[in-house]
């Protein structure tokens, strides 16, 4: 079993450090977990240690590609606007209501 | 982030640095002991004086955080600390020692290294403390500081008091969990992932702990507050009170930017941030208890040069890479100038202490018809330093906004033109620059500029702001004096309790 860094990932260099199996390296475009090494903390620490500070939802998935931290979850952003905002994003100009 | 001076207190008898903004610094620090003043006197966030004169820089070499803030999407920096939406370019510890030695040598004037971001830097331990190590035995000269959230700084205050740390800057939002569980969704702490209030509790608790932990190691203190209306605005106030009690020296509250593009919680959930004069009223709320700093223009995390300036561009990476140090020669640059600023602005300030009492232009009142009291009047003024009105209302990057009573003038605070979306590239329809420029000066009723163009005259004028450029070139408080006699002679400024009925004799 591995954990696993996706393309979310901004390089923040937040898990690296906290890895107790030493399995995260900086790569390019992204941070990568060799899962030769991961053991997803598994008798060292009751939580994934890179998953309880990634910052960025969605970005660590376990071996069925399920996010540890799933959209939502760290920024308590409502689902709806957060949609919203990734479809603005996808389309040209956002839309912005000034608040 | 950065930041330059202070703010006046309250008592605007004192005038100074345009009073405030270019001339004396001592008239902004007149609550603030001497020996700190010794220790911030060339420190270009610190004092109005010091900026003109000083550079500074900050290096990003601290890219992870410990906590998340609604404010802040770390898909960019943190668009509080630095300006939203620019991703600045991570340095290893070598890049970063290299590079501040590089602009050391080629800007004789640079006193200050900050590393604050994008990250916390105390997050980053090995890389913020490697930085610092090698900068402390290269270039002892330069001043270092450091900013934090706080969370890890108990741990760390004994390293940071190590180098040549003079002061740590601490964002403190809140010192209530309730409060903090509106700001903070998350901390990490002890291996865990830590949610809501008992996050908030922790946060608050450890930044409590290594304020007090750093003023009892004799590092300076200053506390960075971000306003949030409707969430913390009133409880700042505490906030002041509290950091002020503990020995923090300098309180820097800032406005919430939060805009929808930059994805933040603030910012998708519409959470507003305040208007000018919210927060212009909360900081001479707080300025009863403590030093305020108003100057504050929220410089990016790896800004470079004068404040005002940004000269990062200049030092690419491939350049700082080839370039040949002379580090003693650079130190021996750096000192003859600091030397003769020093100089400069000592005799500025004995000048100043010899001259009779600044510059109150007394109001006259003779003329006026009646002796009711007169309500204060801002006024926004363009100007490019030297403590006169000497700038083109177009040309204006930000305003400095000063108050006129019968009391005198005193400088409230800078209001910065581009800081929010100006339209354009990320906001298909927003206002035009012009347009977010009037709306920065909201609240004021006067714009005093060397010269004003017809289209903007207009819309100053249909926004209820007079454009003033009669008095190019003049000292501005004096200038501004001159202003509110006229409109006080005008009529214009009875208190609008009621209506004057004296008719003149």
């Amino acid at each position: 079993m591995a954990l696993e860094i996706n393309d979310l990932c901004v390089n923040c260099w937040a898990c690296e450090p906290l890895c107790p199996n030493k399995a995260i390296y900086s790569a390019s475009p992204h941070f990568e977990i060799d899962p030769d090494k991961c053991t997803e903390c598994a008798g060292d620490y009751a939580d994934a240690q890179c998953a309880a500070i990634c910052p960025i939802e969605g970005a660590i998935v376990d071996e069925l590609g399920d996010a540890l931290n799933p959209p939502g979850s760290l920024t308590g952003i409502p689902l709806q606007l957060l949609m919203e905002a990734a479809g603005a994003l996808e389309g040209t100009a956002a839309k912005v209501s000034s608040s | 982030m950065e930041l330059p001076v202070i703010s006046n207190t309250a008592e605007s008898g004192g005038g100074g640095c345009s009073s405030h903004s270019c001339g004396s610094t001592a008239d902004q620090l007149n609550q603030i002991p001497d020996e700190i003043l010794q220790k911030v006197f060339n420190h270009p966030c610190y004092s109005e004086d010091a900026h003109h004169h000083f550079a500074r820089m900050h290096v990003a070499v601290a890219p992870a955080c410990n906590i998340q803030c609604n404010y802040c999407n770390r898909k960019y920096d943190c668009a509080n600390e630095s300006r939203p939406g620019v991703v600045s370019e991570l340095l290893t510890p070598d890049q970063a020692a290299k590079k501040t030695l590089v602009v050391a040598s080629e800007i004789p004037q640079m006193s200050v290294l900050g590393i604050a971001g994008p990250g916390d830097p105390l997050a980053n331990p090995e890389r913020t403390f490697a930085t610092f190590q090698m900068l402390s035995e290269h270039a002892p000269d330069i001043k270092l500081c450091v900013s934090t959230n706080g969370l890890m700084l108990p741990q760390s205050v004994d390293e940071i008091a190590k180098h040549n740390i003079d002061h740590v800057t601490i964002t403190i939002n809140c010192v209530d969990p309730d409060v903090g569980a509106k700001i903070y969704p998350w901390i990490f702490w002890n291996n865990k992932r830590i949610k809501g209030r008992e996050g908030a509790a922790i946060l608050i608790e450890q930044q409590q702990k290594g304020l007090e932990a750093c003023i009892a190691k004799g590092v300076l203190v200053k506390v960075n507050s971000v306003m949030i209306p409707g969430v913390n605005d009133e409880h700042l106030k505490e906030v002041s009170r509290v950091v002020k009690s503990k020995g923090a020296f300098l309180h820097n509250v800032m406005p919430l930017i939060a805009e929808a593009e930059h994805g933040t919680y603030y910012g998708l959930t519409g959470q507003r941030g305040p208007t000018q004069d919210e927060l212009q009223a909360l900081q001479d709320a707080c300025a009863g208890d403590m030093n305020m700093m108003r100057h504050c223009r929220q410089c990016r995390a790896d800004a470079v040069g004068l404040l005002g300036e940004d000269r990062g561009a200049e030092f690419t990476l491939d350049k700082i890479a080839e370039y040949e140090l002379d580090l003693e020669g650079a130190a021996a640059r750096r000192a003859e100038v600091r030397d003769r600023i020093a100089a400069e602005l000592e005799e500025k300030r004995n000048a100043k202490a010899a001259a009779p009492a600044p510059k109150l232009v007394a109001l006259d009142m003779s003329g006026l018809a009646t002796k009711e009291a007169l309500r204060p009047v801002k006024m926004a003024v363009a100007t490019s330093g030297g403590g006169v009105i000497n700038q083109h209302f177009g040309h204006a990057k930000e305003f400095l906004v000063y108050e006129a009573s019968e009391k005198g003038v005193r400088f409230l605070g800078h209001r910065k033109t581009d800081l929010y979306c100006s339209g354009g590239d990320t906001c298909g329809d927003a206002d035009t620059t012009l347009q977010q420029t009037v709306k920065t000066l909201e609240g004021c009723e006067v714009v005093l500029c060397s010269k004003i163009g017809y289209e903007p005259w207009g819309m100053l004028e249909e926004a209820g702001i007079a454009p003033n450029g009669e008095h190019a070139m003049e000292g501005i408080e004096d200038a501004v004096m001159a202003v509110y006699a006229e409109m006080a002679a005008a009529g214009k400024l009875v208190a609008p309790v009621e209506a004057p009925a004296q008719s003149a004799a």
